[in-house]
C-alpha cells in the first residue's frame, strides 16, 4: 500500500494543492480539517525510500496495471480468435494431416455455395423483419405504456419479462405453444375464432415467419424501454404548442415525436442488426434450420460446417464473412444516420 | 387557457383535455389495450408454468392456463434427468464468471475513466470494437482457441472444463462501457481529498470509487447475469461431458428424449426461466437505468 502510495506521484502534488485550498477557501472549518492531514503528509513528501520505479514511471504504469486483466481477457478470447479465424479461413483444415494452404479458396467456395447463399438470404430476411417488427411494436408499446404513473410502471415491468427469459426457455415454450396439430395451444385459440390449424414451424412456407414472430415477441419490449426513455425526454410544451396550432394526434406524432426519437432509432437499429446476424439459439432449438432448410441462417450453418461437416477452414471463412458484414453494416448505419442528421 | 397544464402526463397522443370528448370511451379502449398487451407477453409464460405444474399430459401439444391437478411431478422428473446438475453448473458459471467479469471490468474502467495516459483512446476503441463481434459470430475460432489453451495441473486444454466455459465470458465491453461512463462523472475532488489523507491508488479505487459506483455495478450485474445465464452456443462447442453442461444445454437435451413429454420439458424450461426473472425483478431499477443510459448515449 505504502509503496503504491509514493509511486503515484500524488505525494508531490497534493500538499501544494492543499495549501492553495487552505489559503483560497479560508473557511475556518476546512483549514482545521486539512491541517492535520497536511501535518501527517509533509514528512513523506520526499519519499524516504526510493520505490522500485520512479514516480513518473509509476504514473504511466499504473493505468496499465489496472487495464492488464481486461486486456489479457480481450486479447485471448476476442482478438486472438478473430485473427486465428482469418488465418484458418485461408487453409483447408485437416486434423492430424496438417493444414493445407488454399488461399481464398474457402471464400470462392462460399460465394458459390447455394446453401450458404440461402442461409444468408434467410439471415437478412430474419434480421430485417425482426428488427423492423420489434421497432414498430416496441414503439407502439412505448406510446401505450409511457408515463410516470405507477400502474404504467407495473405494466412496463410485466411486458418486459420476455426479454430477460433465456432464449432457450422461450424457444421451448413456443415450440409447445405452436404445436401444429389441432390441439396445439395457439391453434386451438385460432380454432375458437374459426381459423383452421396453421402448420407454423412445420411447413417451409411459414417456418421462417414463425421464428421471426417469436423473436419479435422477445425483443419488442426491449425496444419499448428505449423508446419510453426517448419519449420521456421530449419537451411536453412542444405537444401543447402543436395542439394549440391545431395539430391532431397524427400530426403531433409525425412532427414532434418521430423527429425527436431519431437518434434513438439509430441505436435501436444498430443493436438490431448485430442481434439479427448473430441469431443461433432460436433457430437451433425451434427448427434446427428445417423444414427443408427453410430457416437455416448463417450462424447455425456455420456451426454445422464446423461440427457435422468437420470443415473448420470453411467455417472460419464464414465466420470472417459474418464478422465483416456485421462491422460494415454497423458502420453503414452510423454513417447514414450521421448524414441524415446533418441534412 | 384551459389547455395549458391540462396534460402534464401526456405523451402527445393523449390530447389536451379541452380537445377530448368521450373520455370514458377512450378509457375503456386503453384498458382493453392494457389487457391485450399483458396477455400477449405474459400469458404464454404463465401457461408454461401452469403446464409444468400439471399432473396429466392429456393431449400432445396442449397447454394449461390453470395447473391441472397441481403437482411437482414434472419438476422432480426433470430434476432427475440432469436439470439439478445443470443448475449447479450454471450457478458455478454465474458465481465465478460474474465475479471475474465485474472485477476485471471495474479495474479497466477505473483506468479509462480516471487516468490520462498515452494509448487510452486506442484501448477504448479496441474494447468497444468487440461489441461488433458477438460471441456467436466468432464462436468457431473461439472454440478452437479454447482447445489450444493449456489447463494448469491436468495437462489438458480448457476444452471440456469450467475454465473453458467461464473465462471467455470475463472480457465484455458492455460493463466496461457502463462503468467508464459512470466513473467519469464522479468528481475528482473526492479522490483528491482521499489522496491528501494518504490513500494509495488501490485504496482510492476500493474505498472511494467502487462504493460510489454501486448503481452502475448493479446494472452490470444484471446484464452480466443474463449474458452468462443464456450462454448456449459456446457450451455446445466446449463441453463434451454431459455432466458439465449448463442448464440451457440440459433443457434442450431433454427435448430430444421424446418419451418424457411436454410437461417435463416445460418444467425444465420453467426452472431455467425463474432465476433470471427473479434476478430481473430484484434488480429491476438498475436494469432499466442500464438499458436507458447504456444504450441512449451509445
Amino acid at each position: 500500500m505504502k509503496a503504491t502510495d509514493s509511486d503515484t506521484g500524488i505525494g508531490r502534488g497534493a500538499p501544494a494543492r492543499l495549501a492553495v485550498q487552505a489559503d483560497g477557501v479560508a473557511g475556518a472549518r476546512e483549514t482545521g480539517a486539512a491541517a492535520p492531514a497536511l501535518a501527517r503528509r509533509v514528512p513523506r513528501v520526499p519519499p524516504p525510500r526510493r520505490a522500485w520505479i520512479s514516480r513518473r514511471a509509476g504514473r504511466t504504469v499504473i493505468p496499465w496495471l489496472f487495464l492488464a486483466p481486461a486486456l489479457v481477457f480481450f486479447a485471448v478470447f476476442r482478438f486472438w480468435p478473430t485473427v486465428w479465424g482469418v488465418y484458418l479461413s485461408l487453409y483447408k483444415v485437416r486434423p492430424y494431416l496438417g493444414n493445407q494452404w488454399v488461399g481464398f479458396g474457402n471464400f470462392t467456395r462460399a460465394f458459390h455455395d447455394p446453401d450458404l447463399r440461402s442461409a444468408a438470404e434467410h439471415s437478412l430476411i430474419d434480421a430485417a423483419a425482426s428488427v423492423a417488427g420489434s421497432i414498430v411494436i416496441g414503439f407502439c408499446l412505448a406510446l401505450l405504456l409511457e408515463g410516470p404513473a405507477r400502474h404504467l410502471r407495473v405494466l412496463r415491468t410485466a411486458v418486459f419479462v420476455p426479454v430477460v427469459v433465456s432464449m432457450v426457455a422461450v424457444a421451448e415454450l413456443w415450440n409447445s405453444l405452436l404445436f401444429p396439430g389441432k390441439y396445439g395451444a395457439i391453434n386451438s385459440l385460432l380454432g375458437d375464432i374459426g381459423l383452421g390449424p396453421a402448420p407454423f414451424l412445420s411447413s417451409p412456407h411459414s417456418a421462417l415467419a414463425t421464428v421471426i414472430g417469436v423473436q419479435v415477441w422477445k425483443s419488442a419490449p426491449y425496444d419499448m424501454l428505449i423508446f419510453v426513455a426517448g419519449l420521456a425526454g421530449i419537451d411536453q410544451t412542444l405537444y401543447e404548442a402543436a395542439a394549440i396550432d391545431g395539430a391532431g394526434a397524427f400530426h403531433r406524432l409525425k412532427y414532434v415525436t418521430l423527429p425527436a426519437l431519431r437518434p434513438i432509432t439509430t441505436i435501436v437499429l444498430t443493436l438490431g442488426i448485430i442481434r439479427g446476424l448473430r441469431v443461433f439459439t432460436e433457430i437451433y432449438v425451434l427448427t434446427n434450420g428445417g423444414p427443408a432448410g427453410s430457416t437455416q441462417t448463417l450462424v447455425p450453418f456455420d456451426y454445422a460446417q464446423a461440427t457435422t461437416n468437420n470443415d473448420v477452414g470453411y467455417a472460419s471463412a464464414i465466420s470472417v464473412l459474418l464478422l465483416t458484414t456485421t462491422i460494415l453494416l454497423t458502420l453503414l448505419v452510423w454513417r447514414w444516420r450521421a448524414r441524415k442528421d446533418d441534412a | 387557457m384551459a389547455i395549458v397544464g391540462s396534460s402534464a402526463t401526456a405523451l402527445g397522443l393523449r390530447a389536451p383535455r379541452m380537445l377530448t370528448r368521450g373520455k370514458a370511451g377512450k378509457r375503456v379502449a386503453r384498458l382493453v389495450a392494457y389487457v391485450v398487451v399483458v396477455a400477449v407477453f405474459l400469458l404464454p409464460l404463465w401457461s408454461m408454468v401452469a403446464t409444468a405444474l400439471s399432473s396429466t399430459q392429456s393431449q400432445l401439444g396442449s397447454m394449461q392456463l390453470i395447473p391441472h391437478g397441481l403437482t411437482a411431478g414434472n419438476l422432480t422428473t426433470a430434476w432427475h434427468f440432469g436439470i439439478g446438475r445443470g443448475l449447479l453448473n450454471s450457478v458455478i458459471m454465474e458465481v465465478v464468471g460474474l465475479t471475474l467479469q465485474l472485477t476485471v471490468s471495474s479495474l479497466a474502467a477505473y483506468a479509462l475513466a480516471r487516468k490520462r495516459f498515452r494509448g487510452a483512446a486506442l484501448v477504448t476503441v479496441a474494447i468497444m470494437a468487440t461489441m461488433m463481434m458477438p460471441d456467436e459470430v466468432i464462436a468457431i475460432p473461439l472454440y478452437l482457441i479454447i482447445g489450444k489453451i493449456p489447463q494448469p495441473f491436468t495437462g489438458g486444454t480448457l476444452l471440456d472444463s469450467y475454465g473453458g466455459l467461464i473465462l471467455p465470458m470475463v472480457g465484455w465491453a458492455l460493463p466496461i462501457y457502463i462503468l467508464t461512463g459512470f466513473m467519469k462523472r464522479i468528481p475528482m475532488e473526492l479522490e483528491e481529498a482521499a489522496r491528501v489523507d494518504g490513500a494509495g491508488e488501490l485504496r482510492v479505487f476500493l474505498r472511494i470509487i467502487l462504493p460510489l459506483c454501486r448503481p452502475a455495478l448493479g446494472t452490470c450485474a444484471v446484464f452480466g447475469f443474463l449474458m452468462i445465464w443464456d450462454q448456449y452456443l459456446l457450451p455446445l462447442l466446449v463441453v463434451q461431458t454431459p455432466s458439465m453442461d449448463p442448464l440451457t444445454v440440459v433443457v434442450t437435451s431433454l427435448q430430444s428424449s421424446q418419451e418424457l413429454g411436454d410437461g417435463v420439458k416445460l418444467a425444465a424450461a420453467t426452472i431455467l426461466m425463474v432465476p433470471s426473472v427473479l434476478f430481473y425483478l430484484g434488480l429491476q431499477r438498475y436494469f432499466e437505468r442500464g438499458v436507458l443510459s447504456g444504450s441512449i448515449k451509445g
